[in-house]
């Protein structure tokens, strides 16, 4: 059962780390951006293609996976983002959908549709057993690194000048702006930063999630579900919804194969019954 | 400087004005029977494009009339077309059209139930709730395959002959005719609840919820409605192409089927009720074309046109729509590309 | 008088804001009621809550005598109570015609028909061209309310509210952003209307208040100053300190 629990926590880190991008472009300019996955999806690719064929170390591979997604986010936010932050919540579920659709027939075209494995290396194989809890090591792994990115998020966000712009212009862009905080940076900088870890999430993700050109549009609601839970106004929110989730999910499965996926679901559903602006929300519906 | 009073019929004609039949339509229709016997061999993709028309008509009663963005319109679309396919498999009901009433009827006890899901929260809520919903109807459909053939889908559907007299066959004229007599049946009923005083009190509703319920008009209640209504048409759309392919799948109720039907629907227009099957016309054809070119890759030629809409801008588009509105209307009867 | 409509100690607390404070108002039935007060006394919050927009986070409201507190805003609608907005709030893509007909059919129990045309009943129509009269409506009855000038678009404002044949009136600034021209169009229209029903006015303008009302409440803050005949607010020193600076036509 502990496994379980230790599974469930690595799976709802990587969430985490997948969907939290997504939960400051939405608090931050309230855009609905369905295409975050594709920005995980690229990451895992690019890892895939830098350590299986060019011979990249694996952990050297996430850092580029990280770079990549970050600049084919930046590029894409100056390009096309910038033009749809003021349209209404339609048009920017159609675009983003757009960009989904386009991303995923590119990847299948040059990628082939299969799902692709990232080679593991050895010492990242197997588990450690610790008083009879088996300890996968790379789920270990998982959990340190996002352990780690979440605990720089934290302090980047509370205790460095940047961070205070960025709640400051999430809390009130327009005061942010009167203020003298270039907003328009801010939030190029997030989303770039964003998109690179989820991009991150998705080459570390790729063994335990599965990655094929159909990644975007799997995992769409689990990114979703997170941000809708945990609200927008902060980093623990999303943080411990993906926890939750990821418990639930795991447990879920096991416990109650035919059913499994449910959880996910029926939690959303519940949820967003009860409190509409999610768990954690600041009470302000968006 | 006053003049007199005005009458009652007079202030009467000048609201019924909307709802008049416009010389444009009885063409329209007049034309979509006559495809009947003037494209015979194009029945097979005439029928799909009537199907979709229905489909994207049902949203087009939550997103146009109601203002409830839905992307999980597909539940009901999947959840009608695997009632009659159940029906049909099984035996329970062999006549088509009956199975196809209660197929709808299902669905919009679906949508009824479900409809309160969607009345609380803001956009991304309901986006996520009709998203959930679509994706625990597939799960469910998943898990339990011995009911519904899972991934293989429902096998060894036999739909009997319309009526105990027309046969479905091959070439679908059956199901052409068929297809396009249930779109026209619902379209005059969508047309006449459109311009009751519910759909009136409906546009109130969507124009300024908070007016509305100063005035005493129940928002939620009228949300209900609309949205029971619009998944009993999605079921019947999706039970319409379970007949008449004789084939069920669980990609019915696939994202991407909730998606393509919201293109097909900012394509044609929200809220003049012809934009859902002339957003399946062009939807359709553009998408034989491009598969036509790129096979396997046409969804990324999908998703540019819907980057491309929304950079360039919705609004832009009426008058271009409006020239192929009229476009449509007045050349009789080319409508398909040869 | 009977009492019609009645707040008892009602509170409302936004996080730290407080915009009501142990309201206690009495609105006697068939009166001409104003309610006064500075720029963000929370004179529209009150009709919020008297409305049912808002839920208060204390306190009650009654009407006729019952506890209205917990009922939903159309609910209260059916009641009797009836409001207008200070900004328009009007159905863009609606004609007045149109717009008075949803109000009158709703009122009517016809509001729901699906099976026939809108327009078709003539006690609905008869009903709409007789507000639409009295309010001066019938040269644009059959426009877009979009495009109607603002002087009329706020004539429809009152008049939809007053479709709802409501026994209690809450006119939430009715001449405000009125086109000095047009504005006596609104005070006629208002001064006019029909002593069965109750009207409560949110004014700032002291002319029409001191002209229109037989009773006054000054609201400060939240919480209610004080109450009483239009001579002997317009005496009370602290109604004038309250008012001192201000632009007001004391």
């Amino acid at each position: 059962m502990l496994t379980i629990l230790f599974d469930g926590i690595a799976y709802g880190m990587l969430l985490f780390v997948l969907a939290c991008g997504l939960a400051v472009t939405l608090g931050l300019m309230n855009f609905v951006n369905l295409a975050h996955g594709a920005f995980a999806m690229a990451g895992g690719y690019v890892a895939f293609i830098a350590v299986n064929r060019f011979g990249v170390p694996f952990l050297l591979g996430l850092p580029v996976a990280f770079l990549a997604a970050a600049l084919i986010g930046i590029l894409l936010e100056q390009t096309l983002y910038v033009h749809v932050y003021r349209k209404n919540h339609l048009d920017q579920v159609l675009f983003s959908i757009g960009l989904v659709f386009m991303a995923v027939a590119a990847v299948d075209y040059t990628m082939g549709s299969s799902q692709v494995f990232i080679a593991v290396p050895d010492y990242l194989k197997g588990q450690f057993n610790v008083f009879g809890v088996g300890i996968g090591k790379y789920r270990l792994l998982i959990i340190v690194i996002c352990g780690l990115l979440t605990a720089a998020l934290q302090f980047v966000l509370s205790y460095t000048r940047f961070g205070s712009r960025l709640r400051a212009a999430v809390d009130d862009a327009r005061v942010a702006r009167g203020l003298g905080i270039n907003v328009s940076a801010v939030f190029a900088t997030t989303f770039a930063v964003g998109s690179g870890l989820a991009g991150l999430g998705g080459a570390l993700g790729a063994e335990i999630l599965g990655l094929d050109p159909q990644f975007p549009l799997k995992f769409m609601i689990y990114f979703l579900i997170v941000v809708t839970v945990g609200g927008t106004s902060s980093i623990t929110g999303p943080f411990l919804a993906s926890i939750v989730l990821g418990i639930a999910d795991v447990a879920g499965k096991y416990y109650v194969p035919k059913l499994g996926a449910f959880a996910i679901y029926t939690v959303m559903i519940v949820v967003l019954i009860w409190r509409p602006q999610g768990l954690f929300a600041r009470g302000t519906a968006k | 400087m006053s003049s007199a009073p005005l009458a009652p019929p007079d202030a009467a004609r000048l609201v019924m004005n909307r709802a008049r039949w416009r010389f444009s339509e009885i063409v329209f229709w007049i034309a979509a029977f006559a495809t009947i016997f003037l494209f015979p061999g194009r029945h097979l993709i005439l029928t799909e494009i009537a199907i979709l028309g229905l489909f994207a008509l049902s949203l087009d009663l939550i997103l146009g009339y109601a203002g409830i963005i839905s992307l999980g319109q597909a539940a009901f679309f999947g959840f009608g077309g695997y009632c009659a396919g159940l029906l049909a498999q099984h035996q329970l009901v062999t006549e088509p059209a009956l199975a196809l009433v209660i197929a709808g009827v299902a669905s919009a006890a679906l949508g009824f139930v479900t409809s309160f899901l969607v009345l609380r929260g803001s956009d991304l809520t309901r986006i996520m709730v009709t998203l959930g919903i679509a994706l625990v109807l597939r799960e469910l459909g998943n898990r339990y395959d011995g009911l519904t053939g899972g991934t293989d889908g429902l096998q060894g559907i036999v739909i009997d002959p319309l009526f105990g007299q027309f046969r479905f066959d091959i070439f679908g004229h059956t199901a052409y005719a068929y297809s396009l007599a249930v779109l026209f049946i619902l379209f005059l009923l969508a047309r006449r609840i459109v311009n009751s005083p519910f759909g009136l009190s409906l546009r109130a509703v969507k124009g300024n919820p908070l007016r509305a319920s100063a005035i005493g008009i129940s928002v939620n209640g009228r949300l209900v409605a609309v949205y029971t209504i619009a998944a009993g048409y999605a079921g019947v759309a999706g039970a319409l192409l379970t007949q008449t392919t004789q084939f069920a799948s669980l990609d019915m109720f696939s994202f991407e089927r909730s998606a393509d039907v919201l293109l097909m629907l900012i394509i044609g227009g929200t809220g003049y009720l012809y934009g859902g099957v002339f957003g399946a016309l062009i939807f359709k054809l553009m998408q034989d074309w491009l598969a036509s070119l790129t096979p396997q890759y046409w969804q990324f030629w999908i998703g540019l046109v819907l980057v491309v809409i929304v950079l360039v801008g919705r609004e832009r588009l009426e008058p271009l729509r409006g020239a192929i509105r009229k476009r449509i209307l007045r050349l009789r009867p080319r409508k398909t590309a040869a | 008088m009977p009492t019609v409509l009645a707040t008892e100690n009602l509170d409302k607390r936004f996080g730290g804001i407080v915009a009501a404070s142990n309201v206690s108002l009495k609105v006697e039935s068939g009166a001409r009621h104003a309610l006064i007060g500075p720029n963000g006394a929370g004179k529209t919050t009150l009709v919020n809550l008297l409305t049912g927009v808002l839920r208060p986070s204390a306190g009650r409201i009654m009407f006729d005598g019952r506890d209205i507190t917990d009922l939903k805003p159309h609910e209260r609608v059916r009641l009797g109570i009836a409001r207008t907005f200070q900004i328009n709030q009007l159905f863009a893509d609606l004609t007045p015609l149109e717009t008075l007909g949803v109000a009158i059919s709703e009122r009517r129990g016809s509001g729901r028909d699906w099976w026939r045309l809108a327009g078709s009943k003539h006690g609905v129509m008869e009903e709409s061209i007789e507000l639409i009269e009295r309010f001066h409506l019938a040269d644009v009855m059959s426009a877009r309310t979009a495009i109607l000038p603002y002087g009329k678009q706020r004539l429809l404002e009152i008049a939809l509210a007053f479709a709802c044949r409501p026994r209690v009136l809450l006119l939430d600034e009715p001449a405000a952003g009125v086109p000095e021209a047009e504005r006596h169009e609104i005070l006629a229209t208002v001064a006019a209307l029909p002593h069965d029903v109750t009207v409560l006015l949110i004014e700032h303008d002291m002319d029409l208040v001191f002209s229109f009302a037989d009773c006054i409440s000054v609201l400060v803050n939240g919480a209610l100053l004080t109450e009483g005949a239009p001579e002997a607010i317009a005496r009370d020193p602290r109604v004038r300190a309250v008012y001192l600076g201000e632009a007001a036509n004391v």
